[in-house]
């Protein structure tokens, strides 16, 4: 179809429609979230990585590391690099070239939901103060986009970041020895921080909508969280927000999240 | 080749050898080579009266004149809509073609962008392809739901003169229009019930290289209504 | 070849690494595959025949074929800055030509079929198992084909032949050192792709390309089996 699949007037109205009704086509609840499959390991030369399918939207996430100069307001702290593709592969919208808003997008929410979350203690991936810290990059890959790749995006990160095991170190001719690594893995928090995005549609909220119900979605919450403290947070699209819908959004993302938490509390 | 039976028909490769023997003939998704036919295309292999073809299941819409084809209005003009029915061509549909008289500036109320529609392909030349809803059964759509599926699949869902298309309708209670572009029109009394029909067809499609289909979603429909 | 040559892995000096194909792995392609030689695993979708974009780049007299090689930042061990590379282009072009012979395009004028193929983990030959995803993956989508390619890569470790090279071959530093030579072959035995880096006499090339041949087709049976597995 207009290859890019976009849906008609037709069926756009009925899921809005159906959605008033508290029901969505896949039997599925306002709150509830397709199935999660997460599998960590699968490309044994990034440091760690991670396999996520939420429902049919299927998202790849490496991790890699490498010594470099800290930055020069954090000179005893570890730096993160999150980036993020839409790979042409993954659906028909997306084009090869140089990253566009969505995907420079989906690799700063997942930046923020790690980095402000405070999930990773970059002071202890400090080599030498003021000369030597690790970089641990996240690279995040569509490999099917069916809806959501915001949160499942997030999900796979923190399912990678878990599976990282750091690389050896050569302190004196100092140098990473890629390829190989110690027993260590990244320093983490126990508190896992969870990424839930809430979409508005037609008068009603959902999370984890598929490519469909995300077409016809005019507005949309990410709220990144840990241990019930919020520490990241944006609103996307243009629609604009009563005061007493926010709070909806609150109460929604806070009733997820805990059924979210139970599964990746398992990896 | 000649005795296979139709239930086991085989799947083939691109560059597969099906039949071999100079009294066979090379039908659609085949070519004669050295007196073999190859298959062209991946699919189901069938033999008939010598005549070896491939049929497809996968692939893009190749629009046919006369076909009856379900399309998304992607643009209105002065003196007609653009419809996209999901072939390389957009496709147009003037306002000749409609069966009752249209103001110009009642275009967009008739149908706007976005709207869909059942139309027909009544030409395709150089400059494109030219539909029209001068027929019965054609019209925009109101309401209901739209399925899609790999155009090479319609056989498949509408089945044996229509064994297979009407067996969902009276499962589902649901009015089905299956457009030969791979979109499909359901609609029921209840959402419950497209959502069936929705569920059956998708079913259908993706079990296409399966023999003994007609069983299978007999079965399926028992196992869904419990 | 004489006595038993040791490979870095123990294979015997004909033996490919263990092969595993799939197809139909992204749902939102027109056609998709998955093809892995031992570590080394390619990802294919392809998209089309539909119209090509942007304008001036339209065929009127026949359809294009345009393929997109990149590997993924964390499929190596020393992390490749995402994006596209010299190399990766130049192997978007090989896997072009190396495709091109075998797709019957002709009556889609003015329209493309995008195939693109990334690589989530590498231990060489990745190019040769982009080719290898990239047919099934066209063939699944339903292009017309005369037939299915198959690809892969004939090392000479020193000056001993060897079928299928992973990392550690690439770098064989003894003696006269790697020579890589990935090689493409249809199934009825056309060669529709040849590259070479290393140094090598003419009549040892003409036993890699017989080796390769004879590999070709354990790989070909490889990818038929995927094709005909599929709803399975």
């Amino acid at each position: 179809m207009d290859k890019e699949l976009t849906i008609s007037n037709l069926t756009g109205n009925k899921i809005k429609k159906y959605l008033a009704e508290g029901k969505r086509f896949d039997n599925r609840k306002p709150d509830e979230f397709r199935e999660i499959v997460i599998e960590t390991g699968i490309s044994k030369n990034a440091e760690g990585s991670a396999k996520v399918k939420v429902g049919k939207t299927e998202v790849w996430v490496g991790i890699k590391m490498n010594v470099a100069e800290p930055y020069p307001d954090s000179l005893d702290k570890g730096n993160l690099m999150v980036t993020a593709e839409l790979l042409p592969l993954s659906s028909p919208r997306f084009e090869s070239g140089p990253p566009r808003f969505p995907a420079i997008e989906l690799g700063r929410l997942t930046d923020r939901a790690i980095r402000e979350s405070k999930f990773i203690d970059f002071k202890k991936l400090c080599i030498k103060e003021g000369e030597k810290v690790w970089t641990v990059f996240i690279d995040i890959y569509s490999i099917n986009d069916d809806g959501n790749l915001l949160d499942a995006a997030v999900l796979g990160t923190i399912a990678a970041l878990k599976d990282a095991k750091i690389p050896k170190y050569d302190k004196k001719e100092e140098k990473v020895l890629f390829g190989e690594w110690t027993k260590d893995k990244l320093p983490l928090s126990k508190e896992i921080p969870i990424s839930i995005t809430a979409y508005k549609v037609g008068d009603k909220f959902i999370v984890d909508p598929t490519r469909d119900e995300e077409d016809i979605s005019e507005t949309r919450v990410t709220v990144g969280s840990s241990n019930g403290v919020i520490s990241s947070m944006q609103k996307g699209e243009s629609q604009e927000l009563e005061v007493a819908e926010f709070k909806e959004i609150l109460e929604l993302i806070t009733k997820v999240e805990r059924n979210i938490f139970k599964k990746l509390e398992k990896l | 080749m000649a005795e296979q039976n139709k239930n086991e028909r085989k799947i083939v490769i691109p560059g597969e050898v099906i039949a071999e023997g100079d009294d066979f003939l090379p039908g659609e998704g085949t070519e004669k080579k050295q007196g073999k036919i190859v298959a062209n295309k991946f699919g189901l292999a069938e033999e008939y009266n010598k005549l070896v073809k491939v049929i497809s299941l996968s692939g893009v819409y190749e629009p046919r004149r006369g076909n009856v084809v379900i399309g998304k209005v992607e643009n209105v003009t002065f003196n007609g809509w653009v419809i996209d029915i999901d072939a390389a061509e957009n496709a147009f549909l003037p306002l000749t073609e409609v069966p009752r008289f249209v103001k110009k500036d009642e275009i967009e109320e008739v149908m706007n962008i976005g709207d869909m529609a059942v139309v027909k392909i009544w030409n395709i030349n150089k400059r494109g392809i030219d539909l029209s809803l001068k027929s019965r059964g054609l019209g925009k759509i109101e309401d209901g739901m739209i399925v899609r599926i790999n155009p090479n699949k319609v056989p498949r869902v509408i089945g044996k003169e229509g064994s297979m298309v009407n067996l969902i309708k009276n499962e589902t209670g649901c009015n089905i229009t299956v457009g030969q572009n791979g979109l499909i029109w359901i609609k029921g009394d209840k959402i419950e019930s497209e959502l069936l029909a929705k569920r059956a067809i998708l079913f259908v499609a993706e079990k296409s290289f399966v023999s003994g289909l007609t069983e299978k979603i007999e079965k399926w429909f028992e196992g869904e209504k419990k | 070849m004489s006595k038993e040559f040791k490979r870095p892995d123990g294979r015997k000096v004909d033996e490919i690494r263990e092969m595993k194909a799939k197809v139909g792995i992204v749902p939102n392609a027109d056609g998709s595959a998955m093809f892995q030689f031992g570590d080394t695993i390619a990802i294919a979708a392809v998209y089309g025949p539909k119209k090509m974009h942007p304008q001036h780049l339209q065929n009127p007299e026949k359809g294009t074929l345009r393929c997109n090689y990149n590997m993924m930042s964390f499929s190596v061990t020393d992390r490749i800055r995402p994006g596209p590379s010299r190399r990766s282009t130049e192997i978007s072009k090989i896997i072009e030509w190396a495709l091109e012979p075998i797709v019957m395009i002709d009556k889609y004028k003015n329209m493309v079929i995008d195939v693109h193929i990334n690589i989530p983990q590498a231990n060489a030959s990745t190019r040769c198992a982009g080719i290898n995803a990239a047919a099934m993956a066209l063939a699944h989508a339903g292009i017309p084909m005369k037939d299915l390619v198959s690809s892969v890569s004939i090392g000479k470790l020193d000056k001993q032949l060897v079928v299928d090279l992973n990392k550690k071959e690439e770098d064989w530093e003894e003696g006269e050192g790697a020579t890589d030579i990935p090689i493409t072959f249809t199934n009825d035995g056309k060669m529709t792709h040849i590259q070479l880096d290393g140094k090598i006499n003419t009549k040892q090339l003409n036993e890699a390309v017989e080796l390769a041949r004879k590999a070709c087709k354990e790989i070909y049976e490889v990818q038929k089996k995927a094709l005909k597995e599929i709803g399975e």
